[in-house]
């Protein structure tokens, strides 16, 4: 049985392109589960397909100090979302590395739900996007930090870059505690390119358009630098790039 | 070589520089010292063409060049080159790449063919061996999680890929302890000294002349080139301040 077709109403699809969706959403409905068992290790690089509409619903269950860490490409041509729901027990630790890079028309998006359910569990969920045209980017991550979850220690960093000023970027970080003896920062930043950044790579010789190029690259390939096996995720994330700069 | 003559600018509408008049001639080291906000700093930016730096008045020429008309990716392609006082972080590249395609940009600029991958990274591990920096720093990202010294010798590597004909250095001897101190010097020595080339070192001390002698030391003041003399006008600075020495 299939899941009920989501509407703008609910909060986690309220910039979802469902016009889009509609035609496909039976062969993505159903979630898939991952789970890493205690003291297990779990690393995925999720590339892209060439789709023009994806979505990738996935439950992720750490048991009591697992890791798993998720690499995520997303640049669909119209629609791509990466729903992540998570749950962490006793320390465990979830680390999430997403990009959105979007071109034309298209709506791309992460959408996280992180449960802290047990004591000394840490998440850090870093999200970069590089919009051009009229894309959209966004980012919904809601945190959960159960009553018993003490000295859980989360983290949100968004950042979204505009390149031109048809383009979006949505961003919203939530928390919900119910644990006194917690630590969770997120930060989110919509700008432009580094000023000084761009000043230090053209005194080295690089004319302004490779520079703004370079930086763009560095903005997101930072994502990666932990990978255990980046290579085929940075040659995507550049070609992605390359069709928007 | 460089020749500024008169220079005023002005940063956000306030003047800094009121009318400085230089001149570096091939072959020769020449150390600006100064007091804080005498606007050393805002120098080395007008002459690298750093946006908001804007001249007003007077002119810099390098090598017959209006310099001012330059970009300053074009400014780097002439030959001159920046040691920043606070060196930039760029997370996500690497200083291979991040060197290898700015010389590149260079070498396309001037018409020349560019180093093939492999002739890049043995020139850069040579350069690095050089300065005591450990090749494998640069495989990380620019300048990110290294320590002030680690930046500042990172700069002089740079200097060693890129070889300029004009090296404006901004306190590149701060923040150093002294075997980076050293090392930082003998890297200028090696890099830039020669019959062809010229430095313009912007410090506050005296130290770092003590590793690289100056040919000739001028004290800038209020935006202007108060006195100028030999290598001993910095041991009098550093002996009387710059209060007295620059009365």
């Amino acid at each position: 049985m299939t899941a009920p077709f989501p509407t703008h109403k609910q909060e986690d699809w309220r910039y979802a392109d469902l016009g889009a969706l509609k035609p496909v959403w039976e062969q993505f409905a159903e979630p898939i589960t991952l789970t890493a068992g205690a003291g297990e290790s779990l690393e995925e690089v999720w590339l892209p397909t060439a789709d023009d509409v994806r979505l990738k619903r996935v439950r992720l269950a750490l048991g009591p100090g697992a890791k798993a860490r998720i690499f995520a490409l997303n640049n669909a041509a119209v629609y791509g979302r990466v729903e992540l729901d998570v749950s962490l027990a006793e320390g465990a630790d979830f680390e999430l590395f997403g990009a959105n890079i979007g071109t034309g028309v298209s709506t791309n998006e992460f959408v996280t739900n992180v449960k802290h359910v047990g004591p000394n569990g840490r998440s850090r969920q870093t999200i970069r996007s590089v919009l051009g045209g009229k894309a959209v980017g966004s980012y919904l991550g809601k945190v959960e930090v159960a009553r018993g979850a003490q000295q859980t220690d989360g983290e949100q960093s968004v950042k979204a870059m505009l390149l031109d000023r048809g383009a979006t970027a949505n961003c919203k970080p939530e928390l919900e505690i119910y644990a006194d003896d917690v630590k969770c920062a997120h930060g989110a930043t919509v700008g432009e390119l580094d000023p000084m950044q761009l000043f230090y790579a053209e005194t080295r010789g690089l004319d302004p358009a490779s520079a703004r190029a370079l930086l763009l690259e560095g903005f997101v390939m930072g994502l990666w630098d932990s990978a255990g096996d980046s290579d085929a995720i940075c040659t995507a994330a550049r070609d992605a790039l390359r069709r928007i700069v | 070589m460089l020749d500024i003559s008169n220079l005023h600018a002005t940063v956000a509408g306030k003047p800094i520089l009121n009318g400085v008049t230089l001149h570096v001639p091939a072959g020769e080291v020449h150390a600006i010292m100064g007091p804080n906000g005498s606007g050393k700093s805002t120098l080395a930016y007008v002459l690298s063409g750093r946006p908001g730096y804007e001249v007003t008045e007077g002119s810099a020429n390098f090598d017959g060049q209006d310099l001012i008309a330059l970009e300053p990716h074009e400014r780097a392609a002439a030959g001159l080159f920046l040691g920043f006082q606070y060196p930039v972080e760029i997370p996500g590249i690497s200083y291979l790449q991040f060197l290898r395609e700015s010389r590149n940009s260079q070498r396309r600029s001037r018409g020349e063919p560019e180093l093939s991958g492999g002739e890049f990274i043995k020139l850069a591990r040579e350069q690095a061996a050089l300065l005591g920096m450990d090749a494998e720093m640069l495989k990380r990202p620019v300048n990110v999680g290294f320590s002030g010294g680690e930046k500042k010798r990172a700069e002089m590597v740079q200097m060693g890929i890129m070889n300029p004909k004009f090296a404006l250095l901004d306190e590149t001897d701060s923040g150093l302890d002294i075997d980076a101190l050293k090392a930082v010097g003998a890297g200028i020595n090696r890099i830039m000294r020669a019959p062809d080339k010229g430095v313009l070192l912007i410090t506050h001390y005296q130290r770092l002349l003590d590793y690289v002698e100056p040919d000739k030391v001028h004290v800038l003041r209020g935006g202007q080139i108060v006195r100028s003399g030999g290598p001993e006008l910095a041991l009098e600075l550093e002996r009387e301040g710059y209060a007295e020495a620059a009365a």
